[in-house]
């Protein structure tokens, strides 16, 4: 991309940022996003000790001045289980998002750019994976792949990868013909270069609208898989799987399961209010 | 309209082919001997060998994929290694649950969504709009399981007025419902919204509003009709979520339907029902498409003519 094409980048980028500013509910969302990045990065401070260490004789305790959150069937402090299971849910949908753009991102790319039997090929495959509603493909996957976080992230992150393939083929089938595209390969430029350095940025936007949503339903995801007993495995503090086991109380003690759930629900509403803010400031054609 | 059927049926049959590749692969990508970890663990080498000879699985792997299409076609997914009853058999018993919990939760997000969805496009920017905006983020971002269970903590444990789980009289599907329509609702009305304020904004309905007609005509007959294609689209792509969510729905309120037994089966490494379960989940995602696309034919007689 020439000089040009960087400041009209850049330029673009500017307005997004501007539309996206003076909306109220995207930059309340940015703010969710940022308070659960910090819960994450700063969990050691804000709740020193382990966070599955048992402690039975005050367990199912309600909401207290010393447990704020109440504890659970173990006696273990709800609070900190769920900032400790902030850094497990953002490893996760980090996770994710890297396996479905890492692998997506490029086979998009190809299929577009390249059309014919590869893009028949990547086609055929993603339509294959598609034939399954993306939860139950994941579920597919774990109960091939096993439990686990490790598990958890690349069953999720497969069942991302058809979306991604699907999104950026679409924008480089028109990008493809765009005069600065023609011009860079008349002057002979490498394809891998036309591709990474010419079409690849005019297809970010898009990617990040997607992968704000996306990391939204990676949290959803796990969090299913985690309550379901085959995502992330206990004593690991997972939302879900905190959700999974606190199902047992809920006749006597329901804030335990409360407020996981409530996590759970805050982190997923952040990343789609700033998904939905990019895609207003993106066009607001698609303003639902 | 028959060309139109018999041309979507035949696009039907590579979504099938390619089901049913996923299906034979997934297990061909387990570590280990595929009939030891389709007969269990628990089971005698005899009974390994006759599932190996039945699989032909010491053949070419075109031949054996030839010969599980066979088993599929005869709808014969073998045994289950957790209850040694055959798979198709326990998958039939839970089918019509799975079936009513979905078409009730469907019924009910398009009896609610659809009308939330219009009420917020006649109104854009009124406090009815911004009510059904905050609803449908809401829902989008709810975790289906925590809402069920928080109903059966409202409903159940506080009020006493139903039933926590089970199956029984309707008041069994009253709670799985609402829960796994809640997801739904706000996918419907989000998209009855602005393809409703599309339609609103044209050309006919301004002739429509010239000539005198009444507000409930012009937004049922001339608007609603034009927006009908996205939102049934919207309802045909929402099933797949659907039957995802089932699942959880089925685990929270104990419901016995495919979505239960899938899990109960991953949890108990009963391979040959989770290949059975999921290739029917996959044929109910295909058939319920294929269903929408026949639909658009009937409400928009210009697409079985393209």
């Amino acid at each position: 991309m020439n000089k040009k094409g960087l400041k009209d980048q850049d330029n673009r980028f500017r307005r997004i940022w501007v539309k996206l500013n003076r909306n109220k509910t995207a930059l309340f969302g940015s703010t969710l996003i940022v308070i659960y990045f910090l819960s994450a990065l700063l969990a050691p401070v804000l709740y020193p000790g382990s966070p599955s260490a048992p402690n039975l004789i005050r367990s199912l305790e309600p909401p207290s001045l010393e447990h704020p959150l109440g504890t659970d069937e173990l006696g273990r402090t709800i609070l900190g289980r769920i900032i400790h299971g902030s850094r497990v849910s953002l490893v996760i949908a980090v996770g994710v998002i890297m396996v479905g753009l890492l692998i997506g991102v490029p086979l998009g790319l190809i299929s577009g750019y390249y059309g014919g039997k590869i893009d028949f090929g990547i086609q055929r495959v993603t339509d294959m994976l598609l034939a399954f509603p993306g939860f139950l493909l994941a579920l597919a996957l774990v109960a091939v792949l096993g439990v686990g976080l490790k598990n958890t992230i690349t069953s999720i992150g497969i069942s991302m990868v058809p979306i991604y393939i699907r999104l950026v083929r679409g924008c480089v089938l028109a990008i493809r013909e765009e005069t600065y595209v023609e011009a860079a390969r008349a002057v002979g430029t490498r394809d891998a270069a036309i591709l990474f350095r010419h079409i690849l940025p005019n297809v970010m936007v898009p990617i990040t609208v997607q992968t704000s949503l996306g990391m939204g339903t990676a949290i959803l995801f796990a969090a299913g898989l985690g309550f379901l007993g085959i995502g992330v495995q206990p004593p690991t503090p997972e939302w879900g799987a905190m959700l999974g086991s606190a199902r047992a109380y809920i006749f006597n003690a329901p804030h335990v399961a409360t407020f996981p759930g409530i996590a759970i629900f805050l982190a997923v509403l952040s990343f789609n209010l700033l998904g939905d803010g990019l895609r207003d400031a993106l066009d607001p054609r698609f303003k639902i | 309209m028959l060309h139109y059927v018999a041309k979507r049926l035949l696009f039907t049959i590579p979504v099938l082919i390619g089901i049913s590749l996923l299906l034979f692969f997934m297990l061909r990508m387990l570590p280990g001997d595929p009939a030891q970890v389709l007969a269990g663990q628990m089971a005698t080498p005899e009974e390994i060998q006759t599932i190996r000879q039945q699989l032909g699985l010491d053949r070419p792997i075109h031949i054996q994929y030839a010969s599980f299409l066979g088993r599929l076609a005869r709808l014969d997914l073998g045994l289950s290694a957790r209850t040694q009853n055959p798979v198709i058999q326990e998958i039939w018993a839970r089918l019509p649950n799975t079936i009513l919990l979905a078409m009730t939760a469907i019924s009910l997000a398009c009896l609610f969504g659809i009308p939330a969805g219009i009420l917020s496009a006649v109104r854009p920017y009124s406090w009815i709009d911004y009510i059904v905006t905050i609803a449908a983020l809401f829902g989008i971002s709810m975790p289906v399981f925590w809402l069920g269970l928080m109903l059966v903590v409202v409903f159940s444990v506080i009020l006493k007025w139903l039933p926590a789980g089970g199956t029984g009289g309707w008041q069994h599907v009253i709670l799985p419902s609402i829960t796994l329509a809640s997801f739904v609702v706000a996918f419907i009305a989000r998209m009855t919204r602005a393809t409703m304020l599309e339609a609103l904004s044209q050309d006919y309905t301004t002739t429509a509003r010239s000539k005198g007609l009444t507000e409930k005509t012009i937004i049922i007959k001339h608007a609603l009709r034009n927006a009908l294609i996205p939102i049934i689209t919207v309802v045909g792509l929402q099933f797949g979520l659907l039957l995802g969510g089932a699942v959880l729905t089925e685990t929270v309120f104990a419901w016995p339907g495919l979505g239960r037994l899938i899990v109960d089966s991953i949890l108990a490494r009963d391979y040959s029902m989770i290949q059975g379960t999921i290739l029917i989940f996959g044929l109910l995602y295909t058939l319920v498409n294929l269903a929408v696309d026949l639909i658009y034919a009937f409400v928009d007689p210009r697409i079985r003519y393209d």
